[in-house]
């Protein structure tokens, strides 16, 4: 097999197995957050309520495609197609091992952060074509809240650059074979999560589709698959951060015994369980709140880190 | 923050408890025998409709769901002709059940009367005619009011008050 040739193979396995994770998504998000209240969650369709993700697939496709009347028809149409793209490109610099990896760009972590910074426009873009107060006020907020909190995310991913001395991912993960990053930056970890957090627009920061306010934020006049493709970029933007987090601090593939995959999923699966528990301990953050979180704490401890770390690396290194 | 972490482990322990919830149609939940579900007519000791048609229930019922008519056997006893209630109407209030003066009507705690026709929610008497006495074992009305048709003697009736004995 020609190595261009196992690289397709590669990326069409990875682009369905995050599908097919965002997908599960419904039913391990549904489950757990049903469990932390006590409750039991979906359990009727198939086995546990396995199949419960498809059969909201197929109630999704089978609604009524809507576009307003009052929205700008293009945009309103191209914003969710270009909602999964820079997610789904982002996956590509992933080093799920050694071996099973799309593209091993030296610039990997910068081509994650553009990607997610891409993203954005499309909610933007989302919010302003349906023309309506409350998309407009959610695309605002979610461009305000994804600009700011993507610096103190590139601060703490810096301090791991300054440790592992790449951009490539794979060395990350390779500088990683004896200690974990978490260990030697366990600050820098902190941040990486909140700041992920409020990247894939998940509960404390779910302020762009504040629902008690917003009604859905940038996607309420969006129905059937175009709401389904947010949804679904939602998730996958969970599942993103939890693998970024997992090459950056958690040692990626790196793990005794037991397969490297394994190891990868499993330090994934922990990283979405975090993301669940977390959405349900945490009310909403005010806007005033959020970014005052981002400017004057994560900001400053971010840049105090990178310093710290840095002066440490040099004194140690010589 | 630290109370931030304390809430996340206290949630994190709700993992590890029981699940209030109750997966209905396998397993079903208490219901208390006061309940107020599915109405019903009950009988007396003897065998007999407790029901003497009085209309209570029906003045009662905030949303008329009760209709019924009185008429009598050849003793003189009320008893009703015919008794309908409108399920798709009832909302199990229990008004009816305060207003009889005779125990006849109950509410007992069953719940499950779904139809695919609405038309079949509208019992008829011989739909809500049970044979038990319901909640009030034991309790005949004609023991202690009523009309006398001498086949036994009154329980507890005192003789008629004299309504004049309390002027001044």
């Amino acid at each position: 097999m020609t190595p261009a040739l196992w690289t397709l193979v590669i990326g069409i396995g990875v682009i369905a197995a995050m599908l097919g994770a965002a997908t599960g998504m419904i039913w391990i998000e549904r489950r757990l957050l049903a469990r932390f209240q006590d409750r039991l969650g979906p359990n009727r369709v198939g086995p546990l309520g396995l199949l419960q993700p498809i059969a909201d697939i197929i109630k999704l496709f089978t609604k009524e495609d809507w576009t307003p009347p009052f929205a700008d028809r293009l945009v309103f149409v191209i914003a969710p197609a270009v909602v999964l793209l820079p997610v789904m490109l982002a996956f590509a610099v992933i080093p799920f091992t050694d071996f099973i990896k799309v593209s091993d760009a030296n610039v990997g972590l910068l081509f994650f952060l553009g990607m997610t910074s891409l993203g954005i426009y499309s909610v933007v873009l989302a919010g302003w074509s349906s023309n309506s107060k409350y998309s407009l006020i959610g695309g605002m907020r979610a461009a305000a809240q994804l600009i700011s909190y993507e610096i103190p995310m590139a601060l703490a991913m810096a301090s791991v650059v300054l440790l592992a001395g790449s951009l490539r991912l794979a060395d990350i993960v390779n500088a990683q074979t004896s200690v974990w990053y978490i260990v030697f930056q366990p600050v820098a970890f902190v941040i990486f999560v909140i700041a992920g957090f409020a990247e894939a627009r998940r509960i404390p920061f779910d302020i762009p589709e504040a629902e008690s306010e917003l009604v859905a934020g940038y996607h309420t006049e969006y129905s059937s698959m175009k709401f389904a493709l947010f949804f679904m970029a939602e998730y996958l933007d969970i599942v993103l951060i939890s693998a970024i987090a997992t090459v950056l601090f958690l040692g990626g593939w790196n793990g005794p015994g037991l397969p490297p995959i394994v190891w990868f999923l499993g330090k994934m699966g922990v990283m979405i369980f975090v993301f669940v528990w977390v959405r349900s301990v945490m009310p909403r953050f005010r806007f005033d709140q959020l970014m005052a979180l981002s400017w004057k704490l994560l900001l400053p401890i971010s840049l105090l880190n990178l310093l710290v770390s840095g002066a440490v690396a040099l004194a140690v290194r010589g | 923050m630290l109370s931030a972490i304390k809430a996340m482990w206290q949630i994190f322990l709700h993992l590890f408890r029981k699940p209030v919830t109750v997966p209905y149609p396998e397993r079903k939940a208490y219901i208390p025998p006061r309940w107020r579900g599915r109405i019903v007519l009950t009988r007396d000791p003897e065998g007999a409709e407790r029901c003497v048609g009085c209309y209570l229930c029906a003045v009662a019922c905030p949303v008329d769901c009760i209709s019924l008519q009185a008429t009598e056997d050849e003793n003189g006893r009320r008893y009703p002709e015919w008794f309908r209630i409108n399920f798709s109407r009832c909302i199990f209030c229990g008004f009816c059940e305060e207003a009889c003066p005779t125990y006849a009507i109950q509410l007992t705690p069953d719940f499950e009367m779904c139809e695919y026709d609405r038309k079949n929610l509208v019992y008829e008497k011989k739909d809500l005619l049970i044979s038990g006495q319901g909640k009030y074992v034991g309790y005949n009305f004609w023991k202690h009011a009523g009309v006398d048709i001498g086949d036994d003697g009154k329980i507890d009736q005192k003789p008629p008050v004299d309504v004049r004995d309390l002027l001044p």
